[in-house]
């Protein structure tokens, strides 16, 4: 994930995360369990995934952004990136 | 007298405190992170920051230790349930004749935490806080938990209760330049004012719809806009869609309340039954964003006019500071020790505040200026900080 993100969850930094497959909200759910608030820095309160955030599967973008439904198979690796914007 | 200033930043949040050596400025907090409000709650000597993360979403930030650490507090969210009926911003084409469709909902979120107010010494760890998309938030845990005002968010003028199902009634609130960064043109509160006789009282001011008013702890509301002017639609008088930039009253004479409006200054002595236009543009007091008023006095109060609303900048590139003691009737324009030439300073509406005799502003080109005679002299705290969106006196 973008090591922005270690900046607020430095417990998250270095770590390879393996989590059970299931929904891309499954796995945002278990980083969250890792580490508490997470979720709310990448998704808003209705779930969706926030604005200038980007999740792909290897190397697909995540399609469902609201409710974050993409299947995340065995094996596959998601990867958490934030826009290249500001200044 | 206040010891310390607190500026929200583009780049973070800075800490002055007031020593022997003058106003000193601490290493920034927050570095990197965009904070539109910082104040200090009197009761408890908490300071807060509202983080603008530009990615992670609004977040607000605590110190329990003066500073020395922050907490995250992630808390405050729309409930579920929570829509509002989606404006957007007038493109070249818009006709303001054509009839409108079926209106188009959406669930909130939360954009911005614009404001942070802090609640009376007789209900403690009461904070409010004023959002874009225009919702207002209650704690009474200092923060740990917050409730959605739903009698405000409910309001006719906004379509009734989304809630429940469709809309009841016309939203007559418009949307705020300062939501197109969030990709949106929706409505924000800017200004929460407690009258501190009455902590049940208060007026809000919401960019763009105008102000209102509750005697009875936010359970009812009522729009205050009588006697307000708006030059930029066919109806100057009506009752809604005004664009209060900052409303502030006097702690002292809480019926004293002023208003630096878009279209300019208003001043009512009544609380906000009749608002009337006290700008004097010849003088260049009429187009601003922050105003203050004196905590004794409701007749007195500062601006720091600017040029608009096409250009927004310090007025001929010369900076001052315009006070009037006189309830509006007469200003008298300020700029010993500001610059007088070059300057293209604009102040953001928290941008100004009061201490006693002290204020202190800064603006968008990163120039903080103090004074300690009511506004008469002035001194630079420095050239170089962030574009300042926020000072407070702590």
């Amino acid at each position: 994930m973008t090591r922005h993100l270690y900046r607020f969850f430095p417990m998250l930094e270095n770590l390879t995360i393996e989590v059970p497959a299931g929904s891309v909200a499954d796995v945002v759910r278990a980083v969250d369990a890792l580490a508490p608030g997470f979720s709310d820095y990448v998704l808003d309160e209705r779930g969706a995934l926030r604005r200038h955030v980007n999740l792909s599967l290897n190397d697909t973008l995540v399609i469902d952004r609201q409710r974050l439904s993409d299947h995340v198979p065995e094996g596959a690796t998601l990867f958490i990136f934030q826009a290249l914007s500001g200044g | 007298m206040s010891n310390m200033i607190l500026l929200g930043t583009r780049k973070g949040t800075v800490i002055f405190d007031r020593s022997n050596a003058g106003w000193v400025p601490r290493p920034i907090e927050h570095p990197g992170i965009p904070v539109c409000y910082a104040a200090r709650d009197p009761r408890d000597g908490m300071l807060w920051a509202s983080l603008d993360h530009g990615h992670w979403g609004p977040k607000l930030s605590r110190s329990r230790d003066n500073g020395s650490t922050w907490e995250d507090v992630s808390s405050l969210k729309y409930p579920e349930g929570a829509r509002y009926i989606v404006k957007y911003l007038p493109t070249p084409d818009f006709d303001p004749e054509a009839p409108t469709g079926q209106p188009e909902y959406k669930d909130a979120t939360v954009f911005k935490i614009w404001n942070l107010t802090f609640g009376s010494a007789e209900q403690p760890g009461r904070l409010y806080a004023g959002t874009i998309p225009g919702g207002l938030f209650v704690s009474d845990d200092g923060g740990d938990h917050w409730t959605l005002n739903r009698p405000l968010w409910n309001h006719e003028s906004r379509g009734g209760d989304l809630f429940a199902g469709e809309a009841t009634s016309e939203n007559k609130w418009s949307g705020t330049p300062a939501s197109i960064d969030y990709g949106v043109f929706e409505p924000g509160i800017h200004s929460i004012v407690i009258d501190p006789r009455d902590p049940q009282h208060m007026h809000i001011a919401v960019s763009s719809a105008g102000v209102l008013e509750t005697t009875d702890g936010g359970q009812t509301w009522m729009g205050r806009n009588r006697g307000m002017l708006n030059d930029y639609t066919p109806e100057p008088e009506s009752a809604w869609g005004h664009d209060p930039h900052f409303v502030m009253s006097c702690s002292g004479q809480p019926d004293h309340l002023w208003q630096q409006n878009h279209c300019g200054v208003f001043y009512s002595e009544d609380g906000a039954k009749k608002w009337k236009k006290v700008s004097q543009p010849d003088v260049g007091v009429h187009f601003g964003f922050p105003i203050a008023v004196d905590a004794h006095d409701g007749r007195t109060a500062w601006v720091v006019p600017a040029r608009g609303d096409m250009e927004r900048m310090a007025i001929g590139g010369g900076l001052c500071v315009a006070r009037t003691s006189d309830g509006g009737q007469s200003w008298q324009s300020f700029n010993t020790g500001l610059p007088q030439e070059n300057a293209y300073d604009i102040v953001l509406r928290h941008g100004l505040d009061v201490s006693g005799d002290t204020l202190c502003f800064g603006g968008t080109t990163g120039n903080v200026y103090v004074s300690e005679d009511r506004g008469e002299t002035w001194q630079c705290l420095g050239n170089h900080f962030p574009p300042v969106y926020s000072v407070r006196f702590g």
